[in-house]
């Protein structure tokens, strides 16, 4: 518990030590991109199920809001008040990631990455083909956040407590999520599907629901999103992010929802500072190899390469210690 | 048994309704519902062209998949490399042939390599081997563009292959009484003629050859045929060899048919993806059903409803996905 509160503390001072810079494009980007993150490890840490439209889902919540809210195209914009915008957005994001959910989920394992992964891409080649209500190529820009008297959600500080918010409800409505009889229920059929559909367990229904509560978290970020960049194009929901907030969420680890966010860090850090390490048009290649490197020396990400650090650390101190049990960690083969 | 009966007597079906539509001159109140006839045959044709172009690709993606369980989500990108190094050959040699041959060879090679350096250390492993194709995936695209840059480039084909050729399908009589033959561009016909000749080869291959036995054996039961003393690791370079091979001998077929372009890598994948989720995941002929399928679902689309063209290749996927999870011609 303390380490949270320390984490907490610097987490709401950090935009006091910090510019305008660190504080929207470093911190508020990254915590949104983790919690689409943390969408991806609630389905793939606890439910075993590896989706690539989490961004997709994110995705379908931003194009919601620019169409049913204001934008500058000439493009729909039907001029809704923000609140109802936020809330059909997460909505039809929650409905779209059950729907997704409801197809994938008669497939198991990697069936689902390919068609997480096909849908995924369907989705940005519809959205760019298609002008009369996402506008095509050029997506829909000037997407502004509500204001609300003088405070306007655009300004760094401000977008950073509500990123950080956002990152918060959802970091702990999925920690106490894996301890709650849903979240066992789903770790279990993670882990034996079989012994849990005999059980009288629903499989299929716990696996949509975990899509649904996937979706929500992830439409959630995808609105948040939507006003960051104050615009959504097709670009915004390419193959290349899609497959982005899986490196970040692999990168973390997917073993507990603060990896998600570590990974998102990380993430967000390599693409603004690596590139001006190496030749700025090779960030790909960068983040492709450490994306491989993580792969290949630690399944459960830097979260597990930190605990292997711990645990040899511990082991060079004479004092015996209970072995750390991982009940929860992102499986593997049947 | 009843069911499958059905399904052929449909298929059967609509495969005479489209020839008859192709074959017959078209009264007046058929073009006021459909359109003009010459649009329908040329949606017609382009869709099984392309139709054979997907099959090249996926035929390679479900034959791995089908043997190794790996899904290659660097497949698209074979294709690409594919096209580049064929490109670079033809430019160089000045011979179109040597540059799809060339293709073949060194992305089959890169393949082999992929699967003895990467694939082989974690064998069983499912997931991690797909994580390691994305990662391989997002590299290579990056690095064939720092060598090839975002321009688009253009094959140029053999003479015999440029131009067009009159097909024996009448589109409209003129009131003069002529009739107006079909003119369709050779070049999309010579891709569905190699899609059918590699077709047959692999059917050759699967069918009549000791290898192609292994891997037909291996596909059903992989512990069983290591244990019967067949040395599984060569079967599997071979086949992954002969899988990347047709993704980079595709990607100059296709490529001098459209374009080679960054992104492309991406398009070929989405097409294997769903061409082998329609079909079945590791079956030959499910790949070939598939890839008329969505050629045909892709090209109409496009035609009828530009809009909301893929919609209908995403619902044939979702249909397929409800009824038969395991695809068209896939074994659950």
């Amino acid at each position: 518990m303390g380490k949270y509160i320390v984490l907490a503390a610097l987490l709401l001072a950090y935009p006091t030590f910090v510019g305008d810079f660190f504080t929207f494009q470093i911190g508020a980007y990254a915590l949104l991109l983790g919690t689409v993150a943390l969408s991806l490890q609630v389905l793939g840490g606890y439910g075993g199920m590896v989706s690539l439209s989490q961004l997709t889902v994110a995705g379908i919540a931003g194009y919601t809001v620019a169409i049913l809210g204001d934008n500058t195209t000439n493009v729909m914009g039907l001029g809704w008040p923000w609140w109802c915008v936020v809330t059909a957005a997460i909505a039809i994001a929650a409905i779209a990631a059950s729907l997704i959910g409801a197809i994938s989920v008669r497939t198991e394992g990697i069936y689902t990455i390919m068609i997480t992964l096909a849908i995924a891409v369907s989705f940005f080649y519809f959205v760019r083909q298609n002008y009369p209500v996402f506008n095509g190529f050029t997506g829909l820009a000037g997407v502004e956040p509500p204001r609300f008297g003088a405070l306007y959600l655009r300004d760094p500080a401000p977008f950073y407590y509500l990123s950080l918010a956002i990152a918060a409800v959802f970091f702990w409505a999925v920690r106490y999520e894996r301890h709650a009889t849903f979240g066992l229920a789903l770790q279990a059929i993670r882990d034996n599907p079989r012994r849990m559909a005999a059980l009288g367990y629903n499989v299929p229904l716990h696996r949509v629901a975990a899509h649904a509560l996937a979706g929500v978290i992830a439409g959630t970020a995808g609105v948040a999103l939507v006003w960051f960049n104050g615009r959504i194009s097709p670009g915004t929901v390419g193959v290349d992010v899609a497959i982005d907030i899986l490196i970040i969420a692999v990168i973390g680890g997917m073993r507990h929802p603060i990896g998600p966010f570590i990974g998102a860090l990380v993430f967000v850090l390599l693409e603004n500072f690596a590139i001006d390490l190496i030749d700025r048009e090779r960030f790909n290649t960068v983040i492709g190899l450490c994306f491989l490197a993580i792969v290949f020396l630690s399944p459960d990400g830097l979260l597990g390469l930190f605990d292997k650090a711990r645990q040899a650390v511990r082991a060079d101190t004479p004092k015996p210690q209970e072995p750390r049990k991982h009940p929860d960690k992102l499986h593997h083969n049947r | 048994m009843r069911q499958e009966h059905l399904t052929m007597g449909v298929v059967t079906c609509l495969a005479a309704v489209f020839v008859a539509l192709i074959f017959m001159v078209w009264p007046d109140w058929l073009v006021d519902v459909m359109g003009r006839k010459k649009q329908f045959v040329n949606t017609f044709l382009n869709g099984i062209t392309l139709a054979g172009l997907y099959f090249l690709v996926a035929s390679g993606f479900t034959l791995v998949f089908g043997l190794m369980r790996n899904v290659n989500l660097a497949h698209g990108a074979m294709y690409l490399l594919g096209g580049y190094i064929g490109y670079e050959i033809a430019e160089r040699t000045g011979n179109w042939y040597l540059g799809a041959v060339a293709a073949f060879i060194a992305v089959a090679l890169t393949g082999a390599a992929l699967q003895v350096a990467v694939f082989r250390r974690m064998q069983g492993d499912d997931l991690r081997q797909t994580l390691v194709t994305i990662g391989i995936s997002i590299v290579a695209a990056d690095l064939m563009l720092a060598t090839w840059s975002g321009t688009t480039y253009q094959f140029q084909p053999p003479e015999w292959l440029f131009g067009a050729t009159q097909l024996p399908v009448i589109t409209t009589i003129k009131p003069s009484g002529a009739e107006v033959y079909l003119n369709y561009p050779t070049y999309r016909l010579f891709v569905l003629g190699v899609a059918i000749v590699v077709g047959i080869l692999l059917w050759l291959f699967l069918n009549r050859t000791r290898i192609g036995m292994m891997v037909r054996a291996g596909v059903d039961d992989r512990e069983m045929l290591a244990a019967s003393g067949v040395n599984v690791n060569l079967v599997f370079v071979i086949v992954f060899a002969i899988g990347a091979g047709l993704a980079g001998f595709a990607g100059v077929i296709g490529g001098s048919a459209l374009s080679i372009a960054p992104g492309e890598d991406i398009r070929y994948l989405l097409a294997s993806l769903v061409v082998v989720i329609v079909g079945g995941m590791g079956s030959v002929p499910g790949a070939a059903a598939g890839a008329i399928l969505i050629g045909l679902a892709e090209q109409f689309g496009l035609a009828y409803f530009p809009t909301y063209g893929v919609v209908l290749t995403f619902l044939i996927m979702v249909i397929v996905l409800a009824v038969r999870p395991q695809g068209l011609m896939g074994r659950s």
